[in-house]
């Protein structure tokens, strides 16, 4: 009785996951659909916890332990993900992804040592199932630790010579090593030990060479690693909700990166080997750039741009990590006032990852109508004024289009170099995130206005406001 | 090869499962516009979280007097609740801001 309340808790649980997905899809119903998967999960655990038994009819015990555990994860991912600033989106939904990874390796490691503790394995298919889950597990968590720390910028690019190939060398030492015991030669932990440690390597150096903006579709892939291993954890419990979760995750995550690598006109392939074959080239990253950068004053600008028709804003990571959100709506506010049509362009993956940039303007409260993608407004830019870009860096890079060399050499850009007028608020000249030097800068209409995008903004506005 | 057959046929039913939601993943996916990737990204990963269920499994049927099954446990559910939790407020905390606009 008590099994058939747990398996239709499952059943119900299933299909909150499906719904939750499906209405995630639309912005209209997102957010009820994330709170219903979330009800569902709920559900799927109180009733894990109360009613599940095993084989041999024994219930579940160690409460304490239990409880313990999730009210310390709960307080610990609540403040956590209230805390973050939505800037720092893209690294979070990594950190969460490596700690689900984690847990799975976790798991796999415990039912190895309980299965097998007094006996050698046999091969079949439980064994490979555990080895599967450990593997992939451990690949997903420092993988994603790597990107947490790379979207943190606490991790510098690293690229080291012969990577592809040290790559392929461990996953081959891997797959040996798991012959190993199938073929019961030998058994031992260390074998278990040593496979662990290579899927943390292979993560670490699977990971550490892609940069740019490659970056959101591995923190995808690695995504759907984990909802694959999260179902290897399904078969292993013969449990329903594991299987279907995690397979729900493994294959939409799959599609969503393949979404993804379409909306920057890349391969899958492209982006896991891409990264180093850009190294190597003569010309790749610190290409000379030729002509001389020209500076323009808030005050210029301020002129520049009240009396322009159009103006378009391209909202970048500067914007995001100085907050200006608020500042920029400000002074596009004023500006209309002042009747110049204003709209913002939106790259695919303005921010860190795709819809980043929309999640946060959404934040300052612009309004969508206002918002233009990347195929919309790339042919208004030959009759617009002025661009004001706000700490963009890459998804303006003409280089995209024009240099083979370049590492983001056919990633579809926002084209305004065909705008009348240029500017470019940055910091500094350093380079954007994929770290290469931008041609853009130095075009004969480009004007750089340096200064943190926060300040800069409430200048002109405060300008534009005495015009 | 006879014992994966038999193992096939044995599990049939999750076989099936399996197919059936990966085409479902699929379907469900497909034709998402691109200002909704970065909070379904969020929500799937919450959803993957339900290892926890097999976190809690291991946790509940461990020895009292395995301090390693326990420990290890322990931190597996703790790693799976902050991926649950942690993965749907910040989905939430996002989504949160696309409705403001009316």
């Amino acid at each position: 009785m008590l099994n058939n309340i747990l398996e239709i808790s499952y059943l119900i649980a299933s299909v909150t996951f499906i719904l939750g997905l499906k209405m995630l899809g639309k912005p209209e119903t997102a957010r009820k659909g994330n709170l219903i998967a979330a009800g569902g999960m709920t559900l799927a655990i109180i009733a894990t916890i109360f009613l599940y038994e095993n084989n041999e009819g024994i219930r579940l015990g160690n409460y304490l332990w239990i409880f313990g555990g999730i009210i310390i994860g709960s307080i610990a991912g609540t403040i956590a993900a209230r805390r973050v600033q939505m800037t720092a989106m893209p690294q979070m939904v990594s950190l969460f992804n490596g700690l689900g990874a984690l847990c799975v390796a976790i798991i796999s490691f415990l039912e190895y040592f309980h299965s097998y503790q007094f006996a050698a394995p046999v091969f079949n298919v439980k064994f490979l199932i555990i080895l599967a889950g450990l593997v992939i597990g451990s690949v997903s968590f420092s993988g994603s630790m790597i990107a947490y720390g790379k979207l943190e910028g606490k991790i510098k690019d690293f690229h080291f010579p012969f990577n592809q190939v040290l790559n392929i060398l461990i996953l081959l030492v891997i797959l040996v090593l798991l012959a190993i015991p199938v073929f019961g030669a030998n058994h031992s932990l260390n074998i278990l030990y040593a496979i662990t440690i290579l899927s943390l390597l292979y993560g670490l150096t699977f990971v550490f060479p892609i940069g740019g903006a490659d970056m959101p579709v591995v923190i995808s892939l690695l995504n759907s690693f984990t909802g694959i291993a999260a179902a290897l954890g399904g078969f292993l419990y013969d449990n329903q909700v594991m299987l279907t979760g995690g397979i729900l995750v493994g294959s939409s995550g799959t599609i969503l990166t393949i979404l993804m690598c379409k909306a920057m006109n890349r391969s899958l392939a492209n982006v896991i080997v891409g990264s180093w074959k850009s190294q190597g080239g003569p010309s790749s990253a610190h290409k000379e750039v030729k002509g001389s950068i020209k500076e323009i004053s808030v005050s210029d600008t301020a002129v520049l741009l009240a009396y322009s028709k159009s103006v378009v804003i391209v909202p970048g990571y500067g914007l995001a990590v100085a907050q200006a959100q608020h500042v920029t709506k400000e002074l596009e506010a004023l500006l209309e006032e002042k009747g110049v049509e204003v709209k913002y362009a939106i790259h695919p993956v303005a921010g860190r990852m795709p819809g980043h940039m929309n999640v946060l303007l959404a934040e300052a409260d612009v309004p969508y109508d206002k918002l233009y993608e990347m195929e919309q407004i790339n042919p208004e830019f030959v009759k617009t004024d002025v661009v004001l870009i706000l700490g963009a860096n890459d998804v303006v890079n003409p280089a995209a289009l024009t240099d083979p060399s370049s590492p983001i050499y056919g990633m579809p850009i926002l084209e305004v170099i065909n705008a009348k007028n240029i500017i470019v608020n940055k910091r500094s000249m350093s380079a954007g995130y994929a770290g290469i030097d931008n041609e853009l800068f130095y075009n004969d209409k480009t004007k750089m206005l340096f200064g943190d995008s926060k300040k800069i903004l409430s200048e002109l506005v405060s300008e534009v406001k005495g015009l | 090869m006879e014992q994966l057959i038999q193992f096939l046929g044995e599990n049939i039913n999750s076989v099936y499962i399996i197919i059936l939601s990966i085409f479902l993943g699929i379907e469900v996916i497909s034709k998402v516009p691109s200002i909704l990737h970065t909070p379904l990204m969020s929500g799937a990963n919450a959803i993957h979280g339900v290892v926890i269920i097999g976190a809690i499994i291991v946790m509940g049927l461990a020895d009292p007097n395995d301090i390693l099954s326990l420990t290890l446990g322990f931190l597996a559910v703790i790693f799976g609740t902050l991926n649950v939790v942690g993965g749907f407020v910040v989905t939430d905390r996002m989504l949160e801001m696309f409705k403001k606009k009316k």
